[in-house]
Parts: structure tokens; sequence; C-alpha cells
């Protein structure tokens, strides 16, 4: 049983921020919304979770930190201490920017890494553009109706009401989203 | 489209743009020819980048003594290049990241080109230290590998080896910062080009990228989390290599207000440059509607906060010389202005604090022609404070009995003019081959100060 969804498509951030608000409202199952741009409270608008990628930037980067300070003086007192002018052996101020800088490596390095995986995006991913012109100017809102309740034609009418300027019904077939 | 609006602020985006024109403006540069004015460029920069790399050559096989360092000066042309080319580097990082995180909304037109520039210029500094190298294909000893030398290691109190991390950190951070940036819009590109080769490249670099909200949910997070993290960065950065003077005893270097003001010479320097490439820019790709007047006028005022705050250092650096009593600190200042050099001291504060003065009136902050001059007198005097920094503190040091003269060679100057060479060969294939200006972030502020006069919610049929 193939699902079938429903597409509205709009030509402005404001438009399909209205429809999107009014469908999870309604209780719509959104399966997501295609945007030229990042449209700031969308994500709330569908209802999505905030994303947990900042724990894992403060966590690979605290990590980070602390490994290439425990290298610096493993290297640096225990491993072969060379006195270079006196200085103490655990100079731990001046491992401090390597230190920081080892961290700000790893957080970075670390956090768009988890992007990409988390994102299921990399090189030679054939992306799947439901409708053409999302990356360029258009706007559009992926409904999927999956209960009987779904009234297709009433959808229509609300997302034309709110601007839309194409309404699409399709069965999803294998390879699209 | 929308209910009616009021301006309660001029527009960042000139023309009354539709969010399709702006995929038309920008991705038309991309896929269209290269005209003469680019070519014209292109070429001079291979000539000059080609002129450094034979002048490189000849210093690998023959040595440092090809160059007019001596036992007095061990430091002039070299590491003045190097953080010349740095501090260009991090105006694009506070271009890209701070002032992201300071939501000044206007950087979104100079973003792209400025972080393009960070990662040019540090790549034109990176080349510094290695040449600088006696021996650069020992290079990878900087690296704190095991191996059979004892495991030596690497003596991490040295702010030379601070530097590598730094730069190396910094390098990585921005390319990674840069190319999640221009992921939505090349997937623009791949999704509107005839051509098969581009479409092939865009898509794979895009890695299927969708507009999906999921995603640029996501996106925005690591977006904000790297500019959170460029940020500190970018200060670390020009700190630690203002510590390979600050750390050491010579009079003119050991003072602590070094990492502050390199920092703001940074920028001060950074800014000159992206002036002088965006009001080449805009002019010859036709961007005039997104590199706004508006926006020259606002790194205008970047520009001559910062050049206070540089002058403010050169007034803190001679007052301390003065107060501190100490008398080698003390001839060092009187010096630097009347000594053999002085004629350089004086260009450094000409085109430092006396032509960005200039800056304070608004008719010249608007007037593209002049803002170009007076930037190139930025970059000019910017690097001048650096060499004045190295050679003046050096030449005239604690023992006259090792006092010396410098002068450079022919081969200093022509890898100087070789790193010039390979930025702008650089930037030219960026402006020619990746959309330069973010055209995802630009879609995002087309509402830019417009308040509704009415409510949205009572939407009417099309």
């Amino acid at each position: 049983m193939n699902p079938r969804q429903l597409l509205g498509v709009f030509e402005s951030a404001d438009e399909v921020m209205t429809a999107t608000k009014a469908s999870h409202a309604k209780g719509y199952s959104i399966v997501d919304v295609f945007t030229p741009y990042a449209v700031h409270g969308l994500d709330k608008a569908m209802g999505l979770r905030p994303s947990r990628l900042p724990w894992i930037s403060l966590l690979l980067g605290m990590t980070g930190a602390g490994l290439k300070v425990w290298f610096e003086f493993w290297t640096s007192a225990v491993s072969w201490p060379v006195n270079v002018g006196g200085k103490p052996w655990n100079s731990l101020p001046a491992f401090v920017p390597v230190t920081f800088e080892v961290m700000v490596l790893f957080a970075g390095i670390s956090t768009v890494l988890a992007f990409l995986i988390i994102s299921r995006l990399f090189p030679g991913r054939k992306a799947v553009i439901p409708y053409p012109d999302i990356t360029s100017h258009k706007f559009v809102i992926v409904l999927e109706e999956n209960d009987a309740a779904f009234d297709a034609v009433e959808v229509r009418k609300m997302f034309e009401s709110m601007g839309a300027v194409e309404v699409v019904e399709r069965v999803v077939t294998e390879g699209a989203n | 489209m929308d209910s009616t609006y009021e301006m309660t602020r001029p527009p960042l985006v000139s023309g009354n743009k539709s969010v399709e024109q702006v995929t038309v403006d920008i991705a038309n540069v991309v896929e269209g020819k290269a005209g003469a004015l680019w070519w014209g460029g292109f070429m001079v920069s291979l000539v000059a980048l080609g002129v450094g790399l034979i002048a490189i050559g000849y210093l690998f096989v023959t040595g440092i003594g090809t160059w007019g360092l001596n036992n007095t000066i061990g430091w002039a042309f070299d590491i003045t290049n190097f953080v010349f080319w740095i501090g260009i580097g991090h105006a694009g990082t506070l271009i890209s990241a701070v002032l992201f995180l300071f939501r000044q909304r206007w950087r979104t037109a100079v973003n792209r080109s400025a972080e393009a520039m960070t990662i040019f210029a540090v790549m034109c500094a990176g080349l510094f230290p290695l040449i600088h190298m006696g021996r650069p294909w020992l290079a990878y000893w900087m690296a704190p590998y095991p191996n059979l030398r004892g495991s030596l290691w690497i003596n991490f109190r040295s702010p030379l080896v601070w530097d590598f991390f730094a730069i190396a950190t910094y390098f990585i951070i921005s390319l990674i910062f840069w190319y999640i940036g221009m992921i939505p819009d090349l997937a623009t590109i791949r999704d509107r080009t005839k051509s098969k080769l581009r479409r092939w490249l865009t898509g794979t670099m895009s890695l299927g990228w969708d507009g999906s909200t999921r995603t640029w949910q996501r996106y925005e997070v690591v977006y904000l989390l790297l500019a959170g993290l460029a940020t500190p960065l970018v200060i670390s950065v020009h700190s630690i290599v203002s510590m390979d003077f600050a750390t050491s005893i010579v009079p003119g270097w050991h003072t602590t207000i070094f990492p502050p003001y390199f920092v703001a010479g940074a920028i001060f320097s950074g800014m000159g440059m992206v002036l002088t490439l965006m009001i080449i820019a805009r002019r010859t790709m036709h961007l005039q509607d997104y590199i706004t007047i508006n926006h020259i006028d606002t790194m205008c005022k970047v520009l001559i906060v910062t050049s206070g705050m540089v002058g403010l250092a050169y007034l803190t650096e001679f007052l301390t010389a003065m107060y501190s009593e100490n008398q080698y600190e003390q001839f060092i200042f009187m010096n630097r202005a009347a000594g053999p050099l002085g004629w350089g001291y004086w260009i450094m504060i000409g085109c430092n604090l006396m032509i960005p003065q200039l800056l304070w009136f608004k008719r010249i902050r608007t007037s593209p022609g002049i803002v170009f001059i007076i930037s190139i007198f930025v970059n000019i005097g910017m690097w001048f404070e650096r060499f004045v920094i190295i050679v003046t503190s050096l030449y005239r040091d604690y023992i006259p009995a090792s006092w010396a003269d410098y002068a450079p060679t022919s081969i200093e100057i022509a890898i100087l003019v070789g790193s010039f060479g390979l930025f702008f060969t650089l930037f030219l294939l960026f402006c020619r081959l990746l959309p330069v200006i973010s055209m995802s972030e630009i879609k995002g502020v087309l509402d830019y100060g417009k308040t509704p006069v009415e409510h949205h919610d009572t939407m009417e049929a099309k």
C-alpha cells in the first residue's frame, strides 16, 4: 500500500508558515516542508523536537581538549622532558593555546560530521526534490494521508485560501520521499 | 503576497527583488561566460603567481641566503607577509561568524566572498612559515608524531608551535564553515544548470540537499555552533600570532598590548581588503542591488572604529615605553619615528590613522571610488605596520655592535608579488565558479525593514 501525499505549493515563507501551523493544529501528518531558505519558526510550527547537535559539539570538544592537554603534559613532562629556558615540566598555562585550538577543531569537525550523518547527506546521494524550484523560490508542504479522516478536498480548499499556487496529490513510489 | 507594509529601515536588497530574481541574478554569474575584465585580471594574477613560484623554487634549491636576512634581522619580509595575510583572513571570519552572532543581517551580501577571502588569505599566509624554514622538506617535523628520534616531541610551550596548531585549525574550520554555508546554494545551481558537468559537480558537492526543513533545522544549529566556535578562534589565532613577538624579550615586541592590538589591526586590514574586493566585484558582476551603498557605508564604519583602536594601541605602546623608564624601550620608539626606517613608520601612520579619518564623512563613505582608494591605502599601511614592528625592533636592539641594516632582495619581493598572485588567482576562480553571494541567506533578508501595517492572519484568495 503506497502512501498518498498531498503537496501544497506556496510562493512565500509567510504563506507556508500559515499553512504549516494550520496543518499541525488540525493534526495532519506533516512529512516535511521544503523551502529555498531556512524559515525561522517553521520547525516549531511543524512540531519538530530541538536538535541535540549542541550536546555532541560540547562533548567532543571537551574530549578533544582533555586528550590534548593530557598529550601535551605527557610529551613535555613524562616522555622526554626538555629543559627550555628553565620552564617547569608541567607548564599548564603554556599548554592552553594549543589545547584551545584542538578543542575548537574537534568540536567543529565532529559537529559537522554528526550533522551530515544524522541528516544522511553524503557525496553521491541523489537529491529527491518533490517539486521543481524548491531550491530556488518555491515553498512546499507535504502532508501524508495516513487515515480515512483526511479529507483531501478540504485540505486543498484550505491551502488555496492561504495562497497556494498549486496543490498536488500523488502516490509515493519507491525512491521518492 | 503580503499585506501592506511600511519600510521602517532601508532594505538590505534594493530593487524590490523577488526570491526567484535572487536566484537568477546570482546563479547567472556562475553560469555565464567570463568577460574580458575577468580574463585580464586572471592572466595578471597567474603571471604574478608564476613569478612567485619561480622565486620559491630558486629559494628551495639555493637557501635562505637568497634573502636579505642576517644575524641581526632574522625575520623581515617572510614574517611580515605571514602576519599580513593572516590578518586579512580575520575580517572574513568576523563578517561570517561574529556578525552572525550579533544578528547583523547585512552581512548576508558579503559573507560568502569574505569567507572565501579568508581561506585564500590563510593559504597565502601558510606559505610563509613553510618557505622560511631552512629545510622546508622537513616541515612535517612540526607535527607531534611518534618517531625514531627517541620520540622527540615538539615544544608545546613555544608560540611557534602554537601558531602551527592555530593556523591549521583556523584553515580547517574556516573551510568547513564556508563549505557548509555553500551546500544549499550548490543545490540551487544543481537544480537549474543546463551543463552536465556542472550538474554532476554541484550535485556531488551539495550532498543530495533537498531543502527539507528537518535538515534546515539542524543546518541552522550547525551554522550557529560553527559561528560560535569561529569567533573565539579568530581572536585566539591572531593573539597567538602576536605571541610570536610578545613572548620574546625584544624591546618593542615584549608588551602585553600585542594580542588585542593585533586582533584589532587584523580586522582593520581585513576589512580594507574586503572593501577592495567587494567594490570591484559589485561593479563587474552587477551586484549593486545586493552589495549596496549601505553595505559599503557600514563596512567603512567598521574600518574607522578599528583604525581608532589601532591608533589607540600605537599611543598606548608609546606611552608605556615612556612611562617604563626602560631606555631600550624608549629608544626603540624614538628610533621608529626618526631612525633610518622612519619613512616606513610615517607611511604606516599616514595610511592607518590619517587617511581613514576621511571616513567620518558620509559623503566619502558612500562614494565607492574614494572608499576603494582608501582601502588600498589601508592595505599598504597595515603591511608597513607589520614590517615596522618586526624590522625596527630587530635592527636596533640592545647592543649597538649588532646593529645592522636590511634591504629586501628581488627574491623576497618576487615571493610577495607571488602571494598576491596566488590570492587573486584563487579569488577570481571563486568568483567565476561559485556563487559569490549566499543566495539562501540573502533570500531570508528580503523582508528586512518591512513592518506589516495590517495583520497577516486574514488571508484573501489570490
